[in-house]
């Protein structure tokens, strides 16, 4: 299943090659044109049945995830290692991971409980006191197995947890493979505008790839495909989970990179409550996405993000509803007859 | 090229960010006589061309930058004499307190950042830094003359003269970057000898230090095919741990991480080996803090690689290097900028291929 | 001069927002100008064509003010909130915000009677006199503005977003008085400066000027205890040589100090430590643009009562239509 092979391929920030393999062999078939440029962005071309329609459309989702980067051997063979992305510390702990092209496994340990005073047991773990043990005993021979910057990431499965209702998911790096997902199901389709399909490198660091993608593309207008925070835990307040899973696809209409196109989001919102598809609107002015590079490309681009509400975003292993999945899939695809 | 008598020069020339006319005007003489063209751009982007021997169109070109401007200070008004002030970027207050600087008002004016005799200060006092608001420039005018020569905006820097150690060690201030600058001019002097197909552009940058504005604009305006970002990084010293630091006359410090393209990295490694020249990789996660965070994403994107020379005490007036970093440096680049043909970035766009 | 500042800043425009304002002012300067056009971002441009033989040059000032955006509704009828831009914690509690459908809702905090401390975002919340969420007239997304009316002292006028209207009735103002000259000039209206000065980007990329100067409001060091800065009210308009995100072109500044010289209109030099304006965004354009600032002397910036002193702001339309109606030489 699609999802599954782009949860589990791996892909952090800076060295998105194997997503990249994987999502151009479920591309190529769906598109006329596929290209990569010097960031290492995936940009395929959907070209429109309508020759008239002078219309350049981009849809863009970021192949990359959050993860580590090996900086130095210790001594005793373990590695430090620096986060790619931004991580809370405080997930890192007794993970496992994989590191490099070679896929090393290894793990990242913490002391035992019992030697641990009871008044530090409260305290945030800090990441520069961790490193990954991959079970070599000096730093020579770790050096055999590893390379400085090898980049890391969890050894996470994705696995289906429930076959109906919400249909359940957990895995890794939903932000953004389910964006990733919805973006290849969108390449099926037919439109009579030109469709650029952007799968975009880096966002996590700063937006990058879809930065120069956009430039490069110049288009009329942009969706951005996301995978976004869920913040939908039981909560004693009264305030905004940001979204929630089982209310459908989320909308964006302002976070911090930018504010949505007006246009475009009455687009989406009125396609959402003609067709009775659930959509929820995304309750916080947090985080950033590619749109936040892509709107202030050249003289502007109209854009908006619409996203699949993720659980436990941004760590070793989320959730996620494949109806969700499936109603942003239907949504986007619906505005796109409309724009 | 005497490097040294070069990076003294360079070191000593007042070039704080936005206002590097004197730094631009000190390598214009130098490196006319080394490039075909030399001109500079609306933000002081000083722009060097050494054509390569290609003939096909469109001309393959790498640019090479490195910045021109230091940090330092700006005046923000005068009290009772005495010049207030506030940085013009990253200043660690506390390294400035007791220095020498010069005043750039209606003449040159030189003066000390003043101090506070220690016998009147109490124990608390002392185990704080000063805050700037507590900071001001002596010059030594009384209270009625000084507005007549200091107005707000004139820039302070430090005066501060080069200082050779032992062996291969050198200090003085602006180092960052105008090492890099001087590897620039020794690339340009070792392509003297050099046949290059690609055209190499050596550009002296502007205000990196306050925002990396001069690469952006300059590489918009040259869209390069590959950009190396030639600048200085943490070298071993006391009070830096080692997975934050390269070693000091290790050799450039080649950059790895998501500012580089990986067939540049490729490409820099494989020229400093079949050389044997020394160097290390650096591990830089994220944005670089170089010129080249911003080169890299360049109108459509630049494929673009950073080497970075080893200097301890960076951001105060004794940035120290080792010559001969700087020396391997200027001839890395002058090696794997000759050593460019024209299929390389036909290789770094390849579909679906392994690119490190 | 006032009416056409009373009618600016009491407009309603929150960034993302800036239709009303767009309108006042292209109402004002239909006829008066060459061309006028709205980008896709919602820039609105006016041009005035020089001869041919001068500069192209691009005056910014931003139509958008600081606001608010409701992120939640709770089951009692509370909105919560966060800021669009830069709108500090301490003006908040007990201040009215208009929504766009002219919805009035009251600032309020958590445990108002107790807690005295400065609120967190968490921790604020807009009373609309709704009862439950359904009766609430607003909902997740709408946008608030500070609700304040413009008010004359005389000397000076006090209202919420002189932060930028003062500057765009300036701009506005230059656009009419100014001698048709050698240069071409696109007085741009920009949008949503406060949230990162995103519309002069995408304007600037569009005109790609010669020169650019921004118009904007900057702190003074003038009232009681105030951190020292040189700018001070009353002394006329600034000319920025820094701010924390650009440093002024040498070039524009001595242009622009050299002008005011020659006109004999006061000046004062500004240094500003924290803060910026959309000149920092044209500066790195394309291949790059020479830019500067001029700066109208504000105290209480970024609450809902900002002061300007009146003659500083005829001055800089003085100051603003000399620069402009001359050959520039940098």
């Amino acid at each position: 299943m699609i999802l599954q092979q782009l949860s589990d391929a791996r892909g952090v920030s800076g060295h998105e090659n194997d997503i990249r393999k994987v999502i151009y062999a479920l591309a190529k078939p769906l598109a006329d044109e596929c290209r990569v440029d010097a960031l290492g962005n995936l940009i395929c071309l959907k070209r429109g049945s309508d020759a008239s329609d002078g219309r350049k459309v981009m849809l863009a989702a970021h192949m990359d995830e959050i993860g580590l980067m090996v900086v130095g051997f210790n001594g005793d063979g373990t590695l430090q290692f620096e986060k790619v992305g931004g991580i809370d510390d405080r997930v890192l702990l007794a993970k496992r991971v994989l590191l490099g092209d070679k896929q090393v496994p290894g793990v990242i340990g913490f002391p035992p409980i019992h030697l641990i005073p009871r008044g530090q047991r409260s305290q945030a773990p800090d990441y520069e006191k961790m490193a990954i043990d991959i079970g070599a005993n000096s730093a020579e021979e770790a050096k055999k197995r590893v390379d400085l910057g090898d980049y890391v990431s969890f050894d996470t499965h994705f696995e289906q947890l429930t076959s109906d209702g919400l249909r359940m998911a957990k895995g890794k790096a939903f932000d953004d493979r389910a964006g990733c997902a919805v973006l290849l199901s969108l390449l099926e389709g037919d439109y009579p505008f030109d469709l650029y399909a952007v799968f975009t490198t880096q966002e996590e660091v700063g937006l990058r790839g879809a930065r120069v993608a956009a430039y490069s593309v110049a288009p009329d207008l942009a969706i951005v495909l996301e995978g976004t925070i869920c913040d939908d835990l039981p909560n004693k307040r009264d305030e905004s989970p940001v979204t929630r899973v089982g209310n459908g696809p989320a909308i964006t209409f302002m976070d911090r990179s930018f504010i949505a196109d007006k246009g475009l989001f009455e687009t989406l919102v009125r396609t959402a409550k003609e067709l009775g598809i659930p959509f929820q609107l995304k309750q916080a002015i947090a985080g950033g996405t590619d749109a936040g590079a892509i709107h202030l490309s050249r003289e502007g681009v109209p854009a908006v993000t619409v996203a699949v509400p993720a659980r436990s975003i941004h760590a070793p292993v989320g959730m996620i509803s494949m109806q969700d999945l499936e109603y942003t899939v239907q949504l986007v695809q619906a505005a796109l007859q409309r724009l | 090229m005497d490097t040294r008598a070069h990076l003294a020069a360079l070191s000593t020339a007042t070039g704080i960010s936005g206002y590097e006319q004197a730094v631009r005007n000190l390598l214009r003489t130098v490196w006319e006589p080394l490039v075909d063209e030399i001109r500079s751009d609306p933000l002081g982007n000083l722009i060097a061309l050494k054509r390569g021997t290609q003939t096909d169109e469109p001309r393959r070109a790498i640019m090479l930058a490195a910045h021109s401007d230091e940090i330092g200070l700006m005046v923000t008004g005068t009290k009772e004499g005495f010049v207030r002030f506030t940085t013009v970027g990253g200043i660690d207050l506390r390294t400035i307190v007791g220095q020498e600087v010069v005043v750039h008002g209606r003449r040159d004016l030189p003066g000390i950042i003043a101090t506070r005799p220690p016998h009147v200060l109490s124990t608390k006092e002392r185990s704080q830094a000063i805050p700037i608001k507590d900071l001001y420039v002596d010059v030594g005018l009384p209270a009625k003359e000084i507005k007549d020569w200091v107005r707000v905006g004139d820039l302070i820097s430090m005066r501060v003269p080069f200082t050779e150690l032992s062996g291969s060690f050198v200090a003085g201030k602006a180092f960052d970057d105008r090492t890099g600058i001087a590897a620039l001019s020794v690339c340009l002097d070792t392509l003297q000898g050099l046949a290059h197909t690609w055209d190499v552009y050596c550009v002296a940058t502007s205000q990196e230090e306050v925002g990396l504005r001069g690469a952006l604009v300059s590489a918009y305006g040259l869209a390069p095919d590959i950009a190396i970002a030639v600048d200085v990084t943490f070298g071993a010293q006391q009070g830096v741990s080692e997975r934050e630091s390269v070693k000091m006359d290790g050799g450039p410090a080649i950059g790895l991480g998501q500012n580089v393209h990986p067939a540049v990295l490729a490409g820099l490694k494989k020229v400093a080996a079949s050389y044997e020249l020394k160097n290390q990789i650096e591990v830089i996660p994220g944005a670089s803090g170089t010129d080249g965070w911003a080169i890299q994403v360049a109108r459509d994107g630049v494929p673009t690689g950073l080497v970075s020379i080893p200097l301890r005490y960076m951001h105060t007036v004794v940035e120290t290097v080792s010559i001969c970093d700087v020396e391997r440096t200027g001839r890395l680049l002058a090696w794997y900028a000759a050593d460019l043909k024209d299929d390389v970035c036909c290789e770094m766009y390849a579909l679906g291929d392994d690119q490190s | 001069m006032k009416t056409l500042i009373k009618s600016l800043v009491e407009a309603w425009g929150p960034s993302g927002y800036e239709g009303h304002v767009r309108t006042t002012l292209s109402g004002y300067l239909a006829g008066q100008v060459d061309e006028i056009r709205t980008d896709s971002m919602g820039n609105l441009i006016a041009l005035k064509k020089g001869d041919g033989s001068g500069k192209r040059v691009m005056i910014a000032s931003h139509m958008d003010e600081i606001g608010i955006a409701v992120t939640h509704v709770d089951a009692k009828g509370f909105l919560r909130f966060g800021p669009v831009g830069g709108v500090m914690p301490l003006t908040l509690v007990g201040n009215r915000v208009r929504f766009a459908n002219g919805t009035i809702g009251v600032i309020g905090r958590e445990d108002w009677l107790v807690e005295r401390s400065l609120p967190t975002w968490k921790q604020v919340f807009v009373d609309v006199g709704a009862t439950c969420a359904k009766d609430a007239p607003v909902g997740i997304g709408d946008m608030g503005a500070f609700d304040r009316a413009f008010c004359d002292l005389g000397k000076r006028l006090v209202s919420k977003a002189m932060d930028d209207r003062i500057a765009c009735a300036i701009a506005a103002q230059a656009a009419l008085t100014m001698d048709p000259g050698p240069n071409d000039v696109y007085f741009v209206f920009t949008v949503q400066e406060e949230v990162g000065t995103r519309g002069a980007m995408v304007s600037a990329f569009g005109i790609a000027p010669d020169v650019a100067v921004s118009v904007d409001v900057t702190p003074v060091g003038d009232t009681p205890e105030a951190t020292p800065t040189s700018v001070v009210l009353g002394k006329g308009p600034a000319v920025k040589v820094k701010d924390s995100g650009m440093l002024a072109h040498p070039g524009v500044k001595d242009w622009m100090v050299r002008t005011a010289e020659n006109t004999g209109i006061p000046y004062q030099l500004e240094v500003l430590v924290a803060g910026t304006t959309d000149a920092y965004s044209i500066q790195t354009s394309r291949a790059g643009v020479p830019a500067g600032c001029l700066s109208i002397p504000c105290r209480y910036v970024h609450t809902p009562s900002e002061m300007v002193d009146y003659q500083d702001v005829t001055l800089s339309v003085d100051l603003l239509s000399a620069l402009l109606s001359n050959p520039i030489t940098m």
